[in-house]
């Protein structure tokens, strides 16, 4: 990085984004967060509940996505879809999604009609009803969505293969839309009991971004939410993994006119990690030097170079609430088999066991993390997400903030070291995706 | 993560076409003769730019896939400089470059920080890659052959098949019917005296515009806008498209494939984008199949009968009439009753039209949603570059509202009448039951 561009970057870094978000936590426990953001008369309203397919357990997988459908299906004082209606006559917009770690329903709406949306939400925390009809089509639905979703995408079917093989025993291992037998056999009670036993203001946060006042927000928060007394939440047994001591491999074969390959490394995630948390950010980091544009080494070495791959790329997500994987995956080049590609991969992480990134290399991967927190700044509704992921894992969201300071601290010695460290293969998971001819040669 | 529902995407697509309220855009001319929007904002430390071109897949002329393999080169070498090169131009300044082509539209476009020492350091090199690319032989062949794979995986996708059939089928042989991604024979035959004769007709002055956003006065929008274009070739805009053929009598079309799911959609050529009737049939599609949960397409195929999880309609306005489009997916075994369920919900809202309160419903989500529509640098540059390509109004987004208050249900009853033949309009069944 010249000097230039490392002042004008660091000046960025100047802008914190705790000076305009601010917290509060009400009696019963539930969490308000609120980022004020002036440039247009509209808000954000996100509310995060702390469960998700990594909660569930098996014979029940996919219950809290289909509770998510549910939500939209009348309370004691709505009907069924009466929820959408309001919103959408009040000129909002609004859906859900479910993960593994959390389930969110969120509006964005003009700024004077937060309240409908906050009262709305407050409704359905507690007093959903569940109707035979109702849940009998919309679990019909979900399975729709499976079919759609997973079971007619070969590649969607092999990461949900791959999750279930690399992870044996924690729940990492259960996809969030749950497998169609249990999905087959998910009764109503199940949702219903689900919903009892998550939907309380101490597992919930309210995310708030947009024109509004956050000391106002917080005010209408504790109008409709105060009264509604804590649940006692008692979260599901641990269930660690157990620890993998070789290689795992996979094959699937499937309606494809290309093979597709995907490693995967277990590594550490922030949460509940008990080492030097630089490891983490060298981790991101390396990510940035193989895949972080069309200057880094997988494009450069793996789809020009050596023309090894038609797509290919690595991906590390240090923010689940479990246990994670570094991944690396990709097409083959027609003239080359998975194989190959698999060995590119491993020729890449050699590398950089053996050698140190370049200073230029690094750079570029900084200057981009820095600007990207800039541009992340002009999606309201990405700010609520990264607030509202951090804190449902369990993560404080003021690292937003110093996440720039974390990934400049790492240097070319870091990235080796967690190189050498964690790309051990006894830790690999290798699944790839044949097309369906091939089986039968 | 899974997002409830798909629609939210489909529709924001919809609303992506729209347009917005009290924004103050500014226009003028380069020295050259682009077209410049820009709209000045000052919240942010963010320069966004796209450069847009007539220059999509209607203009491959019988080359099918030609334009989407010129844009991908864009990126592959300029002058002296190769494709990593480029990239580190950008990147090593944190900037993030994009490109693409549709069917109508070509673009390449730029998000930098603002500070001028920054800027600088991208502008050159994103003007000269747009508009002098070197399209280097090896490069030609990497990119092709990455087109021929992603174009036999098409083939393999449920969903794309659907897409590619109704869009061969509703338009046969207007510039429409095959999409950018162009045909194994095409591709291959694609020379680069045919890349560079494509670039050097298309990538040109007269046929480009150009939108700005963000942290910049209007002095230094100037500058800038100037320094984009300033390796521009002189040339003539693209000349207009050929009007598409109407579908004269219905047709079903079934392709067998293997899936647990039945892919329905069915439609056929309505809407070009500066069509009198725009506002009854958006206003009414809204009603039908275009707004999330409350529309009747959604509310009697899923909510009444949970037989899908995504069903919507909608007008894709393009150049020359776009299609109407209504779509499914359900398991094989209820895919009769769903594609009757369709016909007969559109024929229904043709004969009947909107009740009053479905209008007043709709009128309050589109009029209340519409500071939605803005509320970022990103919204704002997506909006000026469809204003500045179709060549709209540019007090299209503040008259957005009025027009839509202005439609009755009479007006959309007739304009459905008009203009939506459910006798005309080819049907794409794909799945085990056909």
């Amino acid at each position: 990085m010249d000097k230039i561009t490392f002042i004008v970057l660091t000046f960025f870094l100047a802008m914190p984004i705790h000076a305009s978000t601010s917290e509060k936590i009400l009696d019963n426990g539930m969490k308000i967060i609120v980022r004020e953001d002036h440039r247009a008369p509209v808000v954000v309203s996100q509310i995060w509940y702390r469960i998700g397919s990594t909660y569930e357990h098996d014979g029940i997988t996919g219950v809290s996505h289909a509770l998510e459908h549910m939500m939209f299906k009348g309370t004691e004082n709505l009907k069924p879809g009466e929820f959408s209606e309001i919103i959408a006559a009040n000129g909002g917009s609004e859906n859900a999604f479910t993960s593994r770690d959390y389930t969110a329903y969120f509006q964005r709406i003009a700024k004077d009609r937060l309240e409908i949306c906050l009262k709305l939400e407050a409704d359905r925390m507690r007093n959903v009803v569940f109707l035979k009809g109702e849940y009998k089509k919309e679990v019909a639905v979900v399975r729709e969505e499976r079919r759609w979703r997973v079971d007619n995408k070969p590649r969607s079917k092999l990461f949900e293969q791959f999750y279930a093989t690399a992870f044996l025993t924690s729940p990492v291992r259960i996809p969030t839309i749950g497998w169609m037998d249990d999905l087959q056999q998910l009764e109503m009670k199940d949702a219903a009991d689900w919903y009892k036993k998550w939907y309380a203001p101490n597992n919930a946060t309210l995310v708030v971004v947009g024109d509004v006042n956050s000391e106002d927000v917080f005010s209408l928060a504790e109008k409709y939410f105060a009264g509604i007394e804590p649940s006692n939440i008692e979260p599901p047994k641990l269930r660690p993994e157990i620890e993998q001591n070789g290689e795992r491999r996979l094959n699937l074969y499937g309606q494809t006119a290309s093979p597709y390959l995907i490693m995967g490394f277990k590594t550490p995630v922030l949460k509940g990690f008990e080492g030097d948390v630089k490891d983490i950010y060298a981790l991101d980091v390396l990510s940035g030097i193989l895949d972080g544009g069309n200057s880094a080494r997988v494009a450069k070495k793996m789809l020009r170079g050596d023309e090894i791959a038609v797509e290919a790329g690595t991906s590390y997500d240090p923010y689940d609430r479990l246990g994670g994987l570094f991944l690396f995956a990709g097409t083959p080049n027609e003239k080359v088999s998975p194989q190959t590609l698999e060995q590119a991969f491993i020729d890449e992480i050699k590398d950089l066991q053996d050698n140190p990134v370049t200073q230029q290399e690094l750079e570029r991967v900084k200057a981009q993390v820095i600007a990207s927190k800039v541009f992340d700044r002009d999606s309201m509704f990405n700010m609520g997400m990264q607030i509202g992921m951090l804190d449902s894992v369990g993560l404080d969201w003021r690292l937003i903030d110093s996440y720039v300071d974390s990934i400049n601290s790492i240097n070319a010695a870091d990235i080796q070291r967690v190189a050498r460290k964690y790309f051990n293969k006894n830790k690999l998971t290798v699944a790839t995706l044949w097309p369906e001819k091939e089986a039968q040669e | 993560m899974i997002v409830k529902n798909l629609l939210f995407i489909v529709v924001m697509m919809w609303a992506g076409q729209q347009a917005a309220f009290a924004l103050d855009i500014q226009s003028w001319h380069t020295k050259n003769g682009v077209k410049v929007l820009f709209v000045e904002s000052h919240d942010l430390p963010i320069v966004d730019v796209r450069f847009t071109f007539k220059a999509g897949s209607s203009r491959d002329g019988g080359l099918y896939g030609v334009s989407r393999l010129v844009n991908a080169l864009l990126v592959e070498g300029s002058g002296n400089y190769n494709a990593e090169d480029i990239a580190l131009a950008f990147e090593s300044a944190g900037a993030e470059m994009g490109h693409d082509s549709l069917r109508d539209m070509a673009w390449t476009s730029l998000r930098s920080l603002s500070e001028p020492a920054l800027l600088a350091k991208t502008t050159d090199m994103f003007a000269r890659i747009t508009a002098l690319p070197s399209f280097p032989q090896d490069a030609i062949d990497r990119d092709r052959n990455a087109m021929l794979v992603s174009l036999a995986n098409r083939k393999n996708e449920i969903a794309k098949v659907v897409e590619d059939t109704f869009f061969h089928q509703v338009y046969k042989d207007h510039a429409y019917a095959v999409g950018p991604h162009g045909t194994e024979k095409t591709l291959n035959a694609i020379t680069r005296q045919d890349l560079l004769d494509f670039h050097g007709r298309f990538y040109v002055t007269g046929n480009a515009a150009l939108a700005i956003v963000g942290d910049l006065t209007k002095q230094q929008a100037r500058d800038y806008a100037e320094r984009l274009t300033a390796h521009l070739k002189q040339g003539e805009a693209a000349r207009p498209l050929a009007k598409s053929q109407t579908v004269k009598q219905a047709k079903t079309v079934r392709v067998p494939f293997k899936a647990t799911q039945t892919h329905i959609r069915q439609g056929q050529p309505v809407l070009s984008r500066k069509d009198p009737d725009y506002f009854s049939l958006y206003v009414g599609n809204h009603i039908l199949g275009g707004s999330g949960f409350s529309s009747r397409l959604m509310q009697e195929i899923r909510e009444n009968r949970g037989l899908s999880y995504s069903v919507y309609s909608y007008f894709l306005p393009m150049e020359s009439s776009g299609p109407f489009e209504m779509a499914l997916q359900t398991k094989t075994q209820q895919a009769q009753e769903a594609a009757r369920l369709l016909q007969e919900l559109l024929t229904e809202f043709i004969a009947n039209g909107p009740s009053e309160q479905e209008l007043e419903h709709a009128k309050k989500n589109i009029t209340g949603s519409f500071p939605l529509k803005l509320d970022s640098n990103s919204k704002i540059v997506d909006y000026l570059a469809l204003i500045g390509f179709y060549d709209l109004p540019l007090d299209y987004l503040d008259n957005f509202n009025a027009n839509i208050l202005k439609v009755t249900a009479a007006d959309i009853q007739d304009a459905f009448k008009r203009r939506v033949k459910p006798g005309q309009m080819i049907r794409v069944i794909v799945g085990e039951s056909s």
